[in-house]
This record gives C-alpha cells, structure tokens and sequence, in this order.
C-alpha cells in the first residue's frame, strides 16, 4: 500500500508542477529574471502548495500519531544552521538559475526528452552522489535531509 | 524567450504539489522532498523501505509527462537551455547543492517553509538570492 501511495503522490506531484508551468524552465527563469522578461508564476506555485501543506502538515501531526502505512512521521529533526546548509543552498541556486532546473522539473521533463534535459539530468544525479559521498556522514544525513 | 503570466494554472497546480506533499506524509509519514527522495534511492545509508517508496515517487514523476501526453493532444509546452556544457554544469550544481543542503525547491521551499522550519527558510532565501543573481549575471551582465 505505501508503495502504491508513493508512486500516487509522485504522480500528482509531476503532473502538478506541468500544469503550474513549471516543467518549463523558460517559466523559472523568467521568474528569476526581475528586470527582464519576468513572469511572477513561479510564486503562485510555492503559494498553492504551501497553502495546502502548512494546515495540512499541522492537521496530520496533530491529529494523528503515525501515518497509514509507516511507524512514524520522519519530520527533520535538525535546528543548526550549519555551513553545510548555506553552502549547499547557494550552490544549488547557481545551478538552478543556470538551468531553469530543480531536481522535481528536471525529472518530470525527462520523458519529454530535450537534448538539454538528457543532458542535465545524468549530471544532477552524479551531483547527488557525489555530495552523499562528500558527506560521509551517513547518520546526519538521515536525520537531516528534508 | 517570454513566457505568458499563468496565476490560476500556476496556483492549481501548486495545490496538487501540496496535496502531494500531505498524502505522502499521510501514508508514508516522509517529506516529499525531490533531492533527499531521489538520492535515497542510490544512497549506501538508505534501507529498502526507503529505497523502495523513494523509488516508486520518483517512477510517478517520470510517469507524469507520458500521462499528460495520452490524455491531451501533445507533450507539455517547453523550451529547455541547449548549451550542453551549460547543462551539465547546472545539472552537477543542483544535484550536488541540493544534497549537500539537505534540500531543494521541495524541501526546504514547500515542505519546510511549512513546517515553519528556520533552516528552511534559510536555505529557501539563500537559493532563491544565488538563482537571482545568478540569472542578473548571465542575462544582463555578460
């Protein structure tokens, strides 16, 4: 059954970010470009979805003591604002406003298949390994990646 | 290349990324954070309960697209960056940030904001400021 509802909630989640416009990264580099061609949609898609996820989240840890088919809610337990945290953060937005890619886009546009997402793709998930290789703290990374 | 303002698509389609959000934490009590779901499927850390949901999340992105074209009449409209050694740069970049920062857009943007997590909103002010600017540099000043 968690299987099941994981590859639901993927589902929807990949056809959410093609509606909202967002497997388009001309529509997120527009949004990151304020003094050019700026389309502001990319605000009402965090909008949307936070406005479903923070009553939502509140609603589920407060009313339930575990979800339907797991232990327990894996909410990040971490509270330091480490190096790691800014460095990494600032990293990924350099890539992110290079690309018009996250790690959500990139993967719902692959079936797509434009050169520049077959491309881009491969090399997101050689980052991903190499920074759980760099890291080589297992134990904080599993508590701590959100 | 201009793209049209899309408030009511974007917003509709923000709710079903937040509906998504709340039915994975309500079924498999987990963030549905991209960078952590789709690392943990190749991480030596994860066990194969996380290997698995993360597996079959990932499976439903990809499932997406391919969905959207039996049901309308084409594949979603884009325009992707063509530069192949610029997207590879970019692909190394966010794969390697978003892992090293403990998340991404979805993680740290959506769940953790919504979480009130401190460390989320953050990380969320420090990428959106480094894509800003990195976006400034590359479509003003070169």
């Amino acid at each position: 059954m968690k299987q099941i509802f994981a590859l639901l909630s993927g589902l929807i989640f990949g056809l959410g970010l093609i509606i909202s416009g967002m497997a388009n990264p001309a529509k997120v580099l527009n949004f990151l470009d304020l003094f050019g061609t700026w389309d502001p949609s990319l605000a009402f898609v965090m909008g949307g979805a936070i406005l479903i996820t923070s009553p939502g989240f509140f609603w589920l840890t407060r009313t339930r003591s575990r979800p339907l088919f797991a232990t327990a809610f894996r909410m990040p337990q971490k509270r330091d604002l480490e190096p790691k945290l800014i460095v990494g953060a600032g990293v990924f937005g350099i890539g992110w406003g290079l690309g018009g890619f996250c790690p959500g886009p990139a993967l719902t546009a692959l079936p797509i298949g434009a050169a520049g997402t077959l491309i881009f793709v491969p090399c997101m998930l050689a980052g991903m390994w190499a920074a759980r290789q760099f890291s080589g703290r297992p134990s904080l990374l599993k508590a701590g990646t959100e | 290349m201009e793209t049209a303002f899309t408030p009511w698509l974007s917003l509709g389609g923000g709710l079903m990324i937040g509906a998504s959000a709340v039915l994975l934490m309500a079924t498999n009590g987990r963030i549905a954070g991209i960078s952590g779901l789709a690392s943990r499927i190749f991480a030596r850390d994860s066990d194969s309960e996380a290997r698995g949901v993360s597996a079959m999340f990932v499976l439903g992105l990809l499932l997406a697209a391919p969905l959207w074209f039996l049901a309308s009449d084409g594949w979603p409209q884009q325009w992707v960056p063509a530069s192949p050694i610029l997207m590879a740069v970019a692909g190394l970049l966010v794969g390697f940030g978003a892992v090293f920062g403990s998340g991404c857009t979805s993680g740290h943007g959506v769940c953790g904001i919504s979480r009130g997590s401190v460390r989320s909103i953050v990380a969320t002010l420090v990428f959106m400021a480094t894509a800003f600017l990195t976006v400034l540099v590359t479509r003003h000043l070169i």
